[in-house]
């Protein structure tokens, strides 16, 4: 018999909201602990809460940008368990009415098929403090700054059969957040927060087995080798006539392992019910209608465009259309160059290898978009090779001014007059009569090849600047002239 | 001085007659003297008084004065004052010195008035007796033995006792209106969402609602007007136009539609209070109101479903007393579960432990819909009864409770008797509507209560009649022998 | 309704509540009385009745997205029962 995974995930999207989901605190990642923990992030005696209008905009816009079922009457809910960084006793969420209902991603598969998975509900909830075990030898310290700041639970269908759906999915979820700017991405910084449950069956059973729940993964690379991790483990468990426990396992990239949460083994009976310190939120048509209009373009009609507009491949237009910043970035130098495919290559090329090495996100690189256009502009009217266009990037990307003033300063001009290109193809030809005479004795279909060893030394002698073009049609001229004496 | 209404004293410190600093010493120095015997404070805070006070009398010298600036009042200690300690009766938050104060605070600050400190109260204002408070029971001043009522005890017993002319309360079954009638004294619970609740301790908080407590219903009046308003921090807080509660306390009560509820004329009720509620009622026909006989068919089910509705609620916003960020923390704790049980376990008292329980019951797995689900349903009755009623009448009256004060210790040993005498009372904050009780007589020698309840927003109506009254009665002026 | 010692244990466990042993059947006592008289709303047939959670039928008002609160974290924390670099301090949490 097959096995077969059974993976659904809950995605914690933090919303990009400059306060907080129900005080006046700021929500900026890595302040002080405590220092933006406000009277009501503390819950002291007698505070109250007041519901931000922005994380219920950004909530709707993620419902409409899934084609979800919107809730027009949402109701806050009291969950409640004790933790020290949940300051209240109760998290504030949505149980009995989520503000998004029912909705679905598609996914593109690596074989070419569209896979569509369910999204079960997204709700609004309040995310909790932190509890620092290492800081101290005997006692855990609470910093409650991240207390409040909102949360968009995206709870999907347990659709996925694989690791690598899975991460196909939460690539989407996360490329779809960001293009809406709800959420920043983040997933070091814990802003994007993925929970696995996975269970295992033989294939073609109804049932489900028992799952389990992985925390705790920040990464998409995590996610996949955490499932594919807990795929097996429960395999082995299952064919060594072993039983799976319900349970919370906590990820250890360290490790590459999962392992049991001792905090969460005891069964919870959270208390569900209303929150009296809010009312239910109510929305009309007019609302949600206006916040439609205002719905950006989606990964997946922008890649549908870019294969229409500028005729990319389908692997090129899916790359370039998943982020906004990087979309934007290739359209922005795409039409500054008049180029889509050289723009494309260079985005995805030259731009994303100096991105990862150094670690940059594309909005805070150091060359425009308007830049990278410009250069791209002075290949294409042969003002310097492509070979010569990447060391001025590299110049660009370095601070040395724009394409322009790096061909300038350097003098990386290519070299297009003849005469100059003449007296180096007659002195190179005249340094290295050997090679001239292999060439001439040559049969005449191997020739072209041996043009090369010429072409280098022509444009070592010119640092790289002849008009390579302009060069191969001397060359050839000369030694074939030679050869037919 | 110290029998003097609010509207008195106000005309005393715009006459010039005493400046602020004098009344508020006389107010501390009586404190000094007497609350030995009533225990009505749990913290009296001289210095800052007159510091207020002095300020007050620099602001009126200024020509800046408001009709509350300069005015002596105490707040009950479930209202957050800034750099005064505020316990809620509890041993849980006797450390607590907030570092914030509740926006009706404010608006007193802001109004010039002083405050003389923090009354008494039982634990979270879970009691109708003030005995569950951490300091012990404020005592009622026409009778040391007997209660003052509760939760706002300590302020009913220090209006009551002159230790101050009105003080805050607050009223989550009842405990404004019930302590108010036991110590012969005015308090009025405006309509939900009236007064802004932030800062103010929660209990339940569907059913809590701040309102003053005062000697007359003038008073109330300008006590209301300091009070009531829209609170951008309050979710629940209703952004209404506030009137001059002042104004309309002289209109006519000819025409008014009295309605008399037969469950609340029942056999359960002590007969003195039963004729003296009856006398009230014949002053009011005297004044040019008409009487009928209406029903409130499910007021049998108020009790039942308030506590479950109260107590669940209030299981979830004390669950924030953990012993973490604030409040009591027990002594070396071996662990975190310990240290949540122990700190909880030692710092609530028995009654509000109780309730946290019941509450927890009534919200666990398998039970929500019987209870919880249940009592939010039979809410909408309750509700739907008054809806009704009010739709055909002005003004329902009847007894602010069944018996006049009770011995200290007489129903402690049975929760569900205390939980009886707020029969009359709690079905309003169910339904949440604004309710007064003011003084109609005696029954052996002690205060009761006439609780007039009116349609939402209908304090305006309610001050008037209850002023009325109090034109043409004198049970308001009447104070407990020294 | 009638509640025992295990109901009672149960129930101040979820509360976190630390109840003497002493005490435990006294609860479960106070407990079921109260139940009892809450047991009258079970004779009523709410079937129809949608549940009452506010007084009033007013919807959530929304707060313009606006950081209004500055660093109080000393203020805040003078009230702590135990603070160490900012951080409150909690007995070890093993998770």
């Amino acid at each position: 018999m097959e096995w077969e995974a059974v993976i659904g995930l809950e995605i914690h999207a933090q919303l990009a909201t400059k306060s907080k989901i129900f005080s006046g605190a700021s929500t900026a990642f890595g302040a002080e602990p405590n220092t933006q923990a406000c009277a009501v992030d503390l819950a002291l005696p007698g505070t109250l809460p007041v519901f931000n209008a922005e994380a219920l905009r950004m909530a709707v816009l993620f419902g409409l940008a899934i084609d979800a079922e919107i809730g027009y009457t949402s109701v806050f809910d009291r969950k409640n368990y004790f933790y020290p960084d949940l300051p209240k006793g109760y998290q504030t969420s949505q149980l009995f009415h989520p503000i998004v209902g029912t909705g679905y991603v598609d996914l593109e598969l690596e074989d070419g098929t569209v896979k569509r998975v369910g999204v079960t509900r997204a709700h609004l909830e309040e995310d909790a403090g932190k509890s620092l075990h290492e800081e101290f030898p005997s006692m855990t310290g609470i910093d409650l700054n991240r207390a409040g700041t909102p949360l968009l639970e995206i709870v999907s269908e347990p659709d996925m059969r694989s690791a690598e759906e899975a991460v196909a999915y939460v690539k989407k979820i996360h490329s779809i957040v960001t293009n809406l700017g709800i959420c920043d991405g983040n997933m070091a910084e814990g802003s994007f927060r993925c929970d696995c449950n996975v269970s295992v069956r033989y294939k073609g059973e109804e049932a489900f087995g028992n799952r389990t729940e992985t925390k705790n993964i920040n990464s998409f690379r995590f996610i996949e080798k955490a499932i594919k991790g807990e795929i097996i483990r429960q395999i082995d468990i299952l064919e060594d006539g072993g039983y799976i426990t319900q349970e919370t396992r906590l990820y250890d990239a360290n490790k590459d392992e999962t392992r049991s949460m001792r905090s969460k083994e005891e069964a919870n009976d959270y208390r569900y019910f209303p929150c009296p310190d809010l009312l239910p939120i109510v929305i009309d048509d007019d609302y949600v209608n206006q916040l439609r209009d205002t719905l950006p373009e989606l990964p997946d009609a922008r890649k549908a465009r870019f294969i229409e507009q500028y005729q990319l491949s389908d692997y090129d237009a899916m790359v370039l259309s998943a982020y906004r910043d990087l979309s934007h970035y290739f359209e922005t130098v795409a039409n500054t160059a008049g180029d889509a495919k050289l723009a494309a290559n260079w985005v995805m090329g030259e731009l994303s290898k100096l991105l990862n090495q150094n670690d940059t996100e594309i909005n805070a690189s150091p060359v425009s978009a308007e830049q990278l256009g410009g250069l791209l502009l002075r290949i294409k009217d042969n003002t310097i090779t492509g070979k010569i266009a990447k060391q001025v990037f590299e110049a660009m990307w370095a601070g040395e001014g724009s394409a322009d003033e790096v061909i300038e300063s350097k003098g990386l001009k290519q070299v297009t007059d003849s005469g100059a290109i003449e007296a180096m193809v007659d002195d190179v030809i005249a340094a290295n009569q050997p090679q001239v005479d292999q060439y001439v004795n040559a049969e005449p279909d191997k020739r072209g090849k041996m043009i090369g060893f010429f072409m280098g030394k022509v444009m070592q002698a010119s640092q790289g600047k002849a008009n390579p073009g302009q060069v191969q049609g001397l060359l050839k001229q000369k030694l074939d002239a030679l050869a037919n004496g | 001085m110290l029998d003097k209404t609010l509207a008195e004293l106000a005309q005393g410190l715009a006459t010039g007659e005493f400046s602020s600093v004098e009344l508020t010493q006389n107010y501390l120095d009586r404190i000094n003297a007497e609350d030995g015997k009533l225990n009505s404070f749990i913290t009296v805070t001289p210095e800052q008084a007159l510091a207020q006070a002095s300020a007050a009398d620099q602001r009126r010298a200024a020509g800046n004065a408001d009709a509350f600036t300069g005015l002596p009042i105490a707040h009950k200690d479930i209202f957050c004052t800034q750099g005064v300690r505020t316990s809620c009766g509890s041993k849980m938050l006797d450390n607590f010195v907030s570092p914030y104060n509740a926006t009706i605070v404010e608006h007193f600050n802001q109004a010039g008035a002083v405050s003389l400190g923090k009354t008494n109260m039982d634990e979270f204002a879970m009691g109708s007796s003030n005995e569950s408070s951490f300091y012990g029971p404020a005592r009622n001043p026409w009778n040391t033995d007997c209660v003052p009522g509760g939760s706002s005890g300590g302020s009913a017993a220090s209006i009551a006792g002159g230790l101050t002319p009105a003080a805050t309360g607050s009223d989550t079954g009842g405990s404004i209106r019930q302590p108010a009638a036991l110590c012969g004294i005015t308090g009025l619970k405006p309509t939900y969402g009236r007064v802004s609740r932030y800062g103010m301790i929660a209990y339940a908080s569907s059913l809590d609602q701040a309102g003053p407590m005062t000697r007359t219903a003038e008073d109330s009046a300008m006590m209301l007007n300091v009070m009531a308003g829209f609170d951008p921090k309050d979710s629940t807080s209703l952004d209404r136009p506030v009137p001059d509660y002042t104004l309309t306390l002289n209109d006519s009560l000819k025409g008014l539609k009295i309605g008399l509820p037969k469950e609340f004329f029942s056999d359960d009720i002590d007969p003195q209070i039963t004729i003296q509620v009856q006398n009230a009622i014949r002053e009011f026909e005297a004044l040019g109101a008409t009487v009928k006989q209406i029903s409130l068919p499910n007021t049998h089910l108020a009790i039942p479903a308030y506590y479950i509705i109260a107590p669940a609620e209030a299981s979830s916003n004390l669950s924030r007393f953990d012993g973490v960020r604030y409040g009591y923390r027990c002594e070396d704790p071996t662990d975190l579960e310990d240290m949540y049980k122990r700190s909880r376990g030692e710092g609530f008292g028995e009654e509000v432990k109780r309730r946290i329980m019941v509450g927890t019951y009534a919200l666990s797995e398998g039970f929500y819909d019987a209870y919880y689900k249940k009592a939010l349903q039979i809410r909408r009755l309750i509700q739907q009864d008054y809806v009704t009623a009010l739709s055909e009448v002005d003004i329902i009256m009847g007894p602010t409770t069944p018996h006049p004060a009770f011995k200290l210790g007489e129903k402690t040993a049975d929760p569900v008797t205390m939980y009886m005498e707020d029969i009359f009372t709690l079905s309003l904050n169910l339904a949440g509507m604004p309710g007064i009780s003011v003084p109609c007589g005696f029954a052996n020698g002690l205060p009761v209560g006439l609780q007039m309840i009116g349609n939402y927003f209908a304090e305006e109506r309610l001050l008037n009649a209850a002023h009325q009254f109090q034109q043409a009665t004198d049970w308001h002026t009447q104070t407990p022998g020294q | 309704m009638s509640l025992d010692r295990t109901d009672v244990e149960k129930i101040a466990h979820l509360a976190r509540l630390n109840i003497a042993e002493q005490d435990i059947q006294e609860y479960a006592d106070n407990l079921s009385s109260i139940l009892d008289l809450v047991d009258q709303m079970q004779a009523v047939d709410t079937q129809d009745i949608t549940p009452m959670a506010h007084p009033m039928d007013a919807i959530q008002r929304l707060r313009l997205d606006e950081v209004t609160e500055a660093d109080q974290r000393d203020r805040l924390q003078t009230v702590a029962p135990s603070v160490e670099a900012g951080l409150f301090q909690v007995p070890k949490v093993i998770e």
